[in-house]
């Protein structure tokens, strides 16, 4: 298969042409591991999954890479700010530059190469035409900062956090495909503070304990986790920067368009602890699927149903669909027949 | 404890404290409105600071003015300055000029107390280096997410930003980098629907 058969020509943005193929619809990553959610410390190692799965691989490559990375070059080109990174942090983002480029060329050999001559680098970006000479640790011979430079060649946003003090600070990101929060804002908070908005988990004691865990994340044992919200369209930039473009998009969802426009969002959250920093880094994969598609796996849709009917209204006014809400559960009701589902978030074969 | 009483509120929230003195080579006070008297309690409990303290005050945007008791104050070097942007610059270098021994407090509004300790990050401080007192107004700096341009003075929810003109509410999510609230709009959903003003932080 040629890269441009397998590479989607799509828009996230505008005339909004993005597709899942049916292979993405069949390892999309269902969220839901039962019929109701309540938020929780949900962090497992992340380890090789199945392959095929998302979980295949460190980072998951896949038909909308190079759609994706057009998107975020518009977003940048908008907004510069999406992606800062405070001065000491320029180390983590040589830390997660090498990852990356060691995970893509390990896991993805015909797309991506890196060539290592003592701190001279060679690295090769089939899809996007990239090929670059640098080199490791000399800022001088990249185009821009690491981070930059690695992050507008990988799908999702990714943060950097420095350790000191007994907790995390985020002080560098590339955010462009964000859940409505602002790095921007955000860039200097402790781990606390940049969760402040979230309700509920503070009084559960979520935060306390996962800040204890991170502090004691270990290199080379990575972890990851599940986020989930609700996106009309095929959105990747729905930013508190530009609510006032998308946020009119909510309310012209109607029971004939909801099961092409509204998506599922959920977030592919992974942690890393980097071996010169010591900081931690932690990309958001970003992954959207229409109801519509959804519905395609019925325990997914008879799941989801549930989930969305059932969730408390804090949760639901904080990722923004109360007001959906109603036509969403209308709309998923067709397609549960109430019969009991089977554990965990796997499609049924 | 603060002698305010804010409500309950969320993490990123500041907290504020009560000034107490502390020994110090040198004092950097800087207060506005009716922080005035929090530096008056300051002076109180120890006399033995004034001739080493540099005390830069500011009348409240609400129009409390304590400058002349304040220039009566007896501090070794006293200022009175328009609003905290003209006089931003003296304190930055205060702050870098300033020695191991240097205390600094503020007081009065969010606004002011949240500058001076940006300031002071900025010269290398940590955050909690820098004591402070909540008096006076509860008016907020705001941020707006969309333009980015910060309106000072906040006192009502929601409010129309100074820069953008866009109808913004306001969050209790706060950066002590930008000193500021975050302002969102609040009709862009339904363009047009505003509910009223109403006066929160007076
Ligand atoms: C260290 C890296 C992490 C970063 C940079 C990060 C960042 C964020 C941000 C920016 C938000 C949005 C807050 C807002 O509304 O403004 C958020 C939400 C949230 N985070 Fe984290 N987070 C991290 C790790 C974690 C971990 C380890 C957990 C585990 C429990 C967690 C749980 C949550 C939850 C439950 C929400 C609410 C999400 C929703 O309902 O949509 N986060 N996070």
């Amino acid at each position: 298969m040629s890269l441009d058969d397998f590479f989607h020509d799509e828009t996230f943005f505008g005339d909004y042409t993005f597709k899942n193929s049916p292979r993405a619809i069949k390892r999309f990553p269902f969220p839901f591991p039962e019929d109701d959610y309540m938020y929780s410390v949900n962090m497992e190692p992340h380890v090789p999954g199945r392959p095929g799965s998302v979980f295949e691989h460190t980072f998951d490559v896949d038909e909308h890479y190079v759609a994706e990375m057009r998107d975020r070059a518009r977003v940048l080109r908008d907004d510069p700010l999406r992606c800062q990174s405070l001065p000491h942090m320029t180390l983590a983002g040589w830390d997660l530059l090498e990852l990356i480029m060691e995970s893509f060329a390990r896991d993805y050999p015909q797309w991506f190469s890196l060539t290592k001559s003592g701190n001279q680098w060679h690295w090769i970006n089939r899809p996007l035409n990239i090929d670059q000479k640098f080199t490791f640790l000399d800022e001088s011979t990249l185009p821009c900062g690491p981070m930059e430079y690695i992050t507008r060649q990988a799908q999702g946003d990714f943060t950097l956090q420095d350790q000191r003090n007994d907790n995390l600070w985020i002080e560098a990101g590339m955010v462009t495909t964000q859940a409505d929060w602002s790095l921007d804002f955000d860039i200097g908070m402790s781990f606390h503070e940049w969760h402040a908005p979230v309700p509920k988990a503070h009084e559960m004691g979520v935060f306390d304990r996962a800040l204890k865990f991170l502090l004691q994340l270990q290199h080379g044992a990575p972890v990851r986790r599940f986020n989930w919200t609700m996106t009309v369209d095929p959105l990747l930039d729905t930013s508190p920067e530009n609510y006032p473009k998308w946020g009119p998009g909510k309310t012209t969802l109607t029971k004939e368009n909801i099961g092409q426009r509204q998506h599922l969002r959920v977030e592919l959250q992974t942690l890393f602890r980097l071996p010169r920093s010591n900081a931690i880094a932690f990309p958001i994969r970003c992954y959207l699927c229409s109801f519509e598609d959804l519905v395609t796996q019925p325990k997914w849709a008879r799941r989801l149903h549930r989930v969305v009917r059932d969730l408390p209204d804090e949760l639901a006014t904080y990722k923004g669909f109360i007001r959906n809400r109603p036509l969403m559960v209308d709309y998923l009701s067709q397609f549960d027949d109430g019969a009991p589902t089977s554990p965990g978030w796997w499609p049924d074969e | 404890m603060s002698k305010t009483d804010f409500g309950p509120s969320i993490k990123s929230r500041p907290v504020y404290g009560v000034l107490s003195p502390r020994p110090g080579s040198s004092h950097l006070i800087v207060a506005d409105g009716e922080g005035g008297a929090a530096v008056e309690a300051l002076f109180a409990q120890a006399p033995e600071m004034k001739a080493k303290a540099h005390l830069i005050y500011i009348p409240g945007a609400n129009g409390t003015d304590m400058s002349t008791a304040m220039a009566a104050l007896g501090a070794g070097q006293y200022n009175r300055a328009p609003t905290y942007a003209s006089v931003r610059s003296r304190i930055v270098k205060v702050l870098g000029d300033g020695h191991m021994g240097l205390q600094v407090y503020a007081t009065g509004t969010e606004s002011l107390m949240g500058q001076v300790q940006r300031d002071a990050m900025e010269a290398g401080l940590p955050h909690d280096a820098v004591q402070t007192e909540h008096r006076g107004s509860l008016a907020r700096r705001v941020q707006c997410v969309h333009c980015k341009g910060i309106t000072e003075n906040v006192t009502t929810d929601p409010f129309v930003c100074s820069h953008c003109g866009l109808n913004l509410f306001v969050r209790d999510h706060y950066s002590r980098r930008l000193a500021a609230f975050q302002g969102v709009n609040i009709d862009a959903e339904d363009p047009g629907e505003v509910p009223p003003a109403e006066e929160r932080f007076k």
